[in-house]
C-alpha cells in the first residue's frame, strides 16, 4: 500500500503537490522544487507533458524523485501512446516501485508545442483505468496472462466547475467503476460550487482531493477564467491580487482562506504550484495542515 | 461523400514540370459537389493550363472517378488523346487518382487533397460526422458520433475541457458529449449508456488497406 493510499484510508487530510519535468535533461530545478515539498506533502504528482508540451518523461522523473526519498504519483495520459505502450509503461512503473498512477486522457496535441503530432487517444481515461485494473489482476487488455502482477493505487481527475455538473459526476462514476480509487480535482475557488459538487460526489464513496492552482497575479486569474475550462476565479480574488503590492503574501492569504473554507468538505488537497513549490510550506503551515 | 479541396495551382504546375501534353480526368460525383473536379472545374483547368503553355489533349468526367470498370471503359473511348498525353491530371479524390493510373497505365498527378468523409449540411458546407471506424456506436450514443465529433475521439464520456458547451480544441464546435448527454436524456437512454461496458475500439478492424467482397460475389467467384 502506498503512503498516499494509507493516508487516504486512515482518513487523514491528505496533501499532494505537483512538479513538472524539465524541457531537456537538466533535472536540477525539478529536484530543487521537490525539496520544498519534502515532509510537507504525502506525495508528489509528476505531470506527463502537460499542455501537450514535449518534456522529459513522467516515469523517469518519478523514479528520480523516488530515489531521492519522495513518494511520486505517476501521471499518465493516453494522448501519446497506444495500448501496447501504455500497458508497458504501467508494468515499468510497478517494476520501478511506482504504484500511484493518475490516469488521464490528456490535452489535445493542438494546444501544445508539437501541433503537427498525431493525437493517439486510442484509450481514454476510463479505459486506461480499466486496463490498469486488469493488469493488476494478472491479465493484459488482450487477455494474455502476465508473469508477475503489477500493483497500483489508481487515481483520476474530475472538474467540479464543469457545466452540466451532472455529466462530470456521471463520468466520475464511470471512472470509479473502471478502477479509480481517488480523485484530484481541477482547480476550484468557489466554496459554494464545491459544496454542491461534493454533495453528488460523496455518495460515490471515493476520496476527493480539492485541486488548487496557485494564482501568481490578477492577470493569470483572468487568463484562467478566459482559457481554462471548468475554472472560475471569483472577482474578489482578482481584485485582491490587483490591489496588492506583495503578490506572494496575498496569494498565500487567499489560498489559506479558501482551504479553510473547503477542507471539511473533502479528503485532501492537491496543489498545482506551477513553479511556486517554495511557497507550499508557508501555505500549509498557515492553513494548519501538518502531515 | 468524399470531401476534396483543390491544391494550389502553383503546386499543380510544379508537379507537371517537364510535361507538355496533359489529359484531364474529373468525377461526376463527390468532386463535382465539392467543386474540385466537375465539368466546370475541368474546363477551367484546361484554360489555365493552356495559358501556361500546356497542351490539353482531352478530358473526361468519369461517373464516378473511383470505379475501375467505368474508368477503363471511358479511357478506351479517349484512347488516342490519352496516348498523346505525357500524364493525367486527376481532379478527384485519391481513390480516383489511383484508379486512373490503374486503368490507363499513365503517369498521374493529383489536382486535389482528399480531406474526409463528409455530410452535406447545405450547399458547399461539408461536415465530418463519420470516420468509418468499423464498429458503429451510434446506437449507444444517441445518434451522435463521439469517435468523430470529439477531437479526442473519447468513447466513455466528456473530457473536462468544454467551456460554455463549446469544445476546447475548436470553440466553434459544440461539445458532442454534452449533445449526446442531452439527447440520451431526451430519448430516455442515459441509463443504457451508463450501464454499458467500458468502450475500447478494436483497431484490428481498421488494418489497411481495407477491402470487402460481398458474399454473393465471393460465391460466384468460387463457383467459377
Amino acid at each position: 500500500m502506498t503512503l498516499l493510499q494509507q493516508a487516504l484510508a486512515k482518513g487523514e487530510f491528505t496533501v499532494t503537490a505537483e512538479v513538472a519535468p524539465p524541457k531537456g535533461t537538466d533535472t536540477s530545478e525539478m529536484m530543487e522544487n521537490a525539496e520544498f515539498l519534502r515532509d510537507k506533502v504525502h506525495a508528489v504528482n509528476v505531470t506527463d507533458q502537460q499542455s501537450s508540451v514535449m518534456r522529459l518523461g513522467s516515469l523517469a522523473s518519478c523514479r528520480l524523485l523516488k530515489e531521492a526519498g519522495f513518494e511520486p504519483v505517476f501521471q499518465l495520459t493516453t494522448r501519446d501512446r497506444n495500448r501496447i505502450a501504455l500497458q508497458s509503461d504501467l508494468l515499468s512503473a510497478s517494476a520501478l516501485g511506482i504504484e500511484n498512477v493518475l490516469c488521464l486522457t490528456g490535452d489535445h496535441v493542438s494546444l501544445g508545442d508539437h501541433p503537427q503530432a498525431k493525437p493517439v487517444f486510442e484509450l481514454d481515461s476510463v479505459s486506461l483505468l480499466m486496463t490498469a485494473k486488469r493488469l493488476q489482476g494478472g491479465v493484459d487488455l488482450a487477455g494474455n496472462e502476465l508473469e508477475g502482477k503489477p500493483t497500483f493505487h489508481l487515481g483520476a481527475v474530475v472538474t467540479p466547475g464543469y457545466e452540466p455538473m451532472e455529466l462530470q459526476l456521471l463520468k466520475m462514476e464511470r471512472k470509479i467503476k473502471a478502477g479509480a480509487q481517488f480523485f484530484q480535482t481541477q482547480a476550484v475557488y468557489d466554496p459554494e460550487l464545491f459544496r454542491r459538487f461534493m454533495e453528488g460526489a460523496s455518495d460515490l464513496g471515493v476520496p476527493v482531493m480539492l485541486g488548487f492552482v496557485l494564482l501568481k497575479s490578477a492577470g493569470m486569474a483572468r487568463y484562467m477564467n478566459k482559457n481554462v475550462a471548468g475554472v472560475s476565479v471569483p472577482d474578489w480574488i482578482i481584485d485582491e491580487m490587483k490591489k496588492t503590492d506583495d503578490k506572494v503574501a496575498t496569494s498565500i492569504k487567499i489560498v489559506v482562506r479558501i482551504i479553510r473554507q473547503m477542507r471539511e468538505m473533502c479528503q485532501g488537497l492537491h496543489l498545482m504550484t506551477l513553479g511556486w513549490e517554495r511557497h507550499v510550506p508557508a501555505i500549509l503551515q498557515e492553513a494548519g495542515i501538518n502531515i | 461523400m468524399i470531401i476534396t479541396k483543390a491544391k494550389p495551382f502553383s503546386e499543380i504546375l510544379r508537379s507537371l514540370e517537364g510535361e507538355e501534353t496533359i489529359f484531364l480526368v474529373g468525377c461526376s460525383e463527390c468532386a463535382t459537389v465539392c467543386k474540385t473536379g466537375g465539368e466546370e472545374e475541368v474546363v477551367a483547368m484546361k484554360a489555365h493550363l493552356e495559358q501556361e503553355g500546356k497542351v490539353v489533349s482531352g478530358w473526361v468526367i468519369l461517373d464516378p472517378g473511383c470505379n475501375l470498370l467505368e474508368a477503363k471503359k471511358e479511357f478506351r473511348k479517349a484512347k488516342e488523346e490519352i496516348a498523346r498525353a505525357d500524364s493525367l491530371l486527376v481532379m478527384s479524390c485519391g481513390g480516383g487518382v489511383q484508379i486512373a493510373q490503374e486503368a490507363s497505365g499513365k503517369v498521374v498527378h493529383p489536382a486535389s487533397n482528399t480531406l474526409f468523409l463528409g455530410t452535406v449540411k447545405r450547399f458547399g458546407h461539408f461536415q465530418e460526422y463519420c470516420s468509418m471506424c468499423g464498429e458503429c456506436v451510434l446506437d449507444l450514443t444517441g445518434g451522435l458520433c463521439p469517435a468523430t465529433r470529439c477531437p479526442k475521439g473519447l468513447l466513455n464520456g466528456p473530457c473536462g475541457g468544454a467551456k460554455d458547451g463549446k469544445c476546447e480544441v475548436n470553440p466553434d464546435n459544440d461539445c458532442v458529449w454534452i449533445e449526446i448527454y442531452d439527447r440520451l436524456k431526451e430519448i430516455g437512454r442515459l441509463k443504457e449508456f451508463l450501464a454499458s461496458p467500458v468502450q475500447v475500439h478494436d483497431y484490428s478492424v481498421n488494418t489497411k488497406p481495407a477491402s470487402l467482397v460481398l458474399e454473393r460475389n465471393k460465391n460466384r467467384r468460387d463457383n467459377q
